[in-house]
């Protein structure tokens, strides 16, 4: 075992992991932070996505070991400490973007990703940059109008089926 | 997964050092060593990270040739844009977030014969470094999942060669996002060089045919006619050997018409 110590939303945590521990594991099974969801345990769906040092991963094909010293953000940080929440967590509720919702974390996540490179991003640039996160309930309609409206861009012109 | 030890060096002579034991194995990007080892299809006792290491890390050009740290990232190949078809192609491996991960040594030195980077490495006549020699891209990919690194050879970076026009064009599978075929086309004043991957039972392959016809004639309607055979494609449930061969022309043309 190896003592790990990463900054997670902001506070200073740590933790003994073994080489083979995945970052999810870490900050679903150590930290508790299990908002964080493990859909595929493969890398191919993106629930599991977070930021390692402002950049989105897919903690489920990452070791924890790896993010030693690393700066990480997920789900739990997104809202304000009084559960207000943030303009893509009330854009996805305002424009159902999600139903089960098992997948909305990574969307979440993916979206903060997008906007920070591209704060107004087209229809086909929204889409382009879902590609590693699955959803199966909601057909992906109201996933990309919430991140348009997120962005402050009309949602009109996407098709509403 | 089995059980291993994860060392995570700063310095390149340190990772040499930690590869020195027989089991040991270096862990870039982990987007497709851990998928593996999950899968429990490798067994090593020791990984050593080559994220940490400044010395693997960054793109620098120097006149026409732009080099390229070994662990350095594909989001980070994608934003560079000074040989533009090489950071398009980076741009459309798998999703935003493998792209953050994986690297550009990771991808040659696992050599898949559906991925993007080493068709960009042998179009364009890349030179491969390891913390050992040089190895020409010629020389470097032997065969499906197969190169010519030695045990613990580390790719420390890849020099490309900036030809005067090039383009890659994919087309995808659509679930895995690898290459179905994928084609790089790269002219330079030597000639035209044009590598094909994710067709062929034995990985990436140069189409010399179409080297020599574009070569006097840099255009889609060069490549009318010719084919290559279907015998050593890949045929799976995504595509037949023959519908492999049938899109090799088709995608090249395109990449040739995308090179402009
Ligand atoms: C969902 C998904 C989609 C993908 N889509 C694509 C795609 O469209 N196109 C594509 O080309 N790839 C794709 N990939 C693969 C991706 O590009 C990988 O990142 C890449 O193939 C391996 O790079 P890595 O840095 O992750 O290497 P790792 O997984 O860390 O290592 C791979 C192998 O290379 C060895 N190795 C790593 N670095 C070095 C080095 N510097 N020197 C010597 N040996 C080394 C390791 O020991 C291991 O055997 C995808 C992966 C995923 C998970
Ligand atoms: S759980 Fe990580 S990508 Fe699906
Ligand atoms: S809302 Fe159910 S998987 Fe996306």
């Amino acid at each position: 075992m190896t003592q790990v110590k990463m900054t997670v939303n902001g506070k200073s945590v740590s933790g003994e992991v073994e080489g083979r521990t995945l970052l999810s594991t870490f900050i679903r099974d150590t930290l508790g932070l299990t908002g964080t969801h493990v859909g595929c345990d493969t890398a191919q769906c993106g629930a599991c996505t977070l930021h390692v040092n402002g950049k989105s991963v897919k903690s489920c094909n990452m070791f924890a070991l790896e993010a030693d010293g690393a700066d990480v953000a997920t789900i739990e940080g997104m809202a304000d400490a009084d559960g207000t929440l943030n303009t893509i967590q009330q854009a996805f509720q305002d424009h159902h973007g999600l139903q089960c919702g098992f997948c909305t974390p990574g969307m979440v996540m993916t979206a903060a990703a997008l906007l920070k490179e591209n704060p107004s991003p087209s229809e086909a640039e929204i889409r382009a940059y879902l590609s590693g996160n699955l959803c199966r309930c909601t057909g992906y309609h109201n996933i990309v109008k919430a991140i348009m409206a997120a962005s402050g861009q009309d949602v009109g012109q996407i098709a509403a089926e | 997964m089995y059980a291993f030890d994860l060392e995570r060096p700063t310095t390149l002579a340190d990772a040499q050092a930690a590869l020195k034991s027989d089991e040991a194995q270096p862990l870039s990007g982990g987007q497709t060593l851990i998928p593996t080892l999950k899968q429990r299809l490798a067994m090593p006792e020791k990984l050593v990270s080559l994220t940490a290491i400044a010395e693997l890390q960054g793109i620098t050009k120097e006149g026409d040739t732009l080099t390229i740290g070994g662990a350095t990232c594909h989001a980070d190949v994608a934003a560079d844009g000074s040989y533009p078809a090489l950071s398009a192609l980076a741009g459309q491996i798998g999703d935003p977030h493998v792209r953050n991960r994986g690297t550009i040594g990771g991808s040659l030195a696992n050599n898949d014969p559906s991925a993007c980077y080493p068709s960009a490495a042998l179009a364009s006549g890349a030179a491969i470094v390891t913390d050992r020699r040089e190895i020409a891209s010629d020389d470097f990919f032997t065969g499906m999942f197969e190169t010519a690194l030695d045990e613990g050879e580390i790719v420390t970076s890849v020099r490309f060669p900036i030809p005067e026009r090039a383009a890659y064009v994919k087309f995808d599978q659509p679930a895995s996002r690898f290459a179905l075929v994928g084609v790089f086309v790269a002219k330079t004043a030597d000639g035209v060089r044009v590598a094909v991957t994710g067709a062929s039972e034995g990985g990436v392959f140069r189409w010399a045919e179409a080297e020599a016809a574009l070569s006097s004639d840099f255009s889609p309607a060069a490549i009318e006619g010719l084919t290559v055979p279907s015998d050593d494609m890949i045929g799976d449930i995504h595509g037949t050997k023959d519908y492999r061969a049938h899109l090799v022309g088709v995608i090249t043309k395109r990449a040739v018409a995308a090179a402009g």
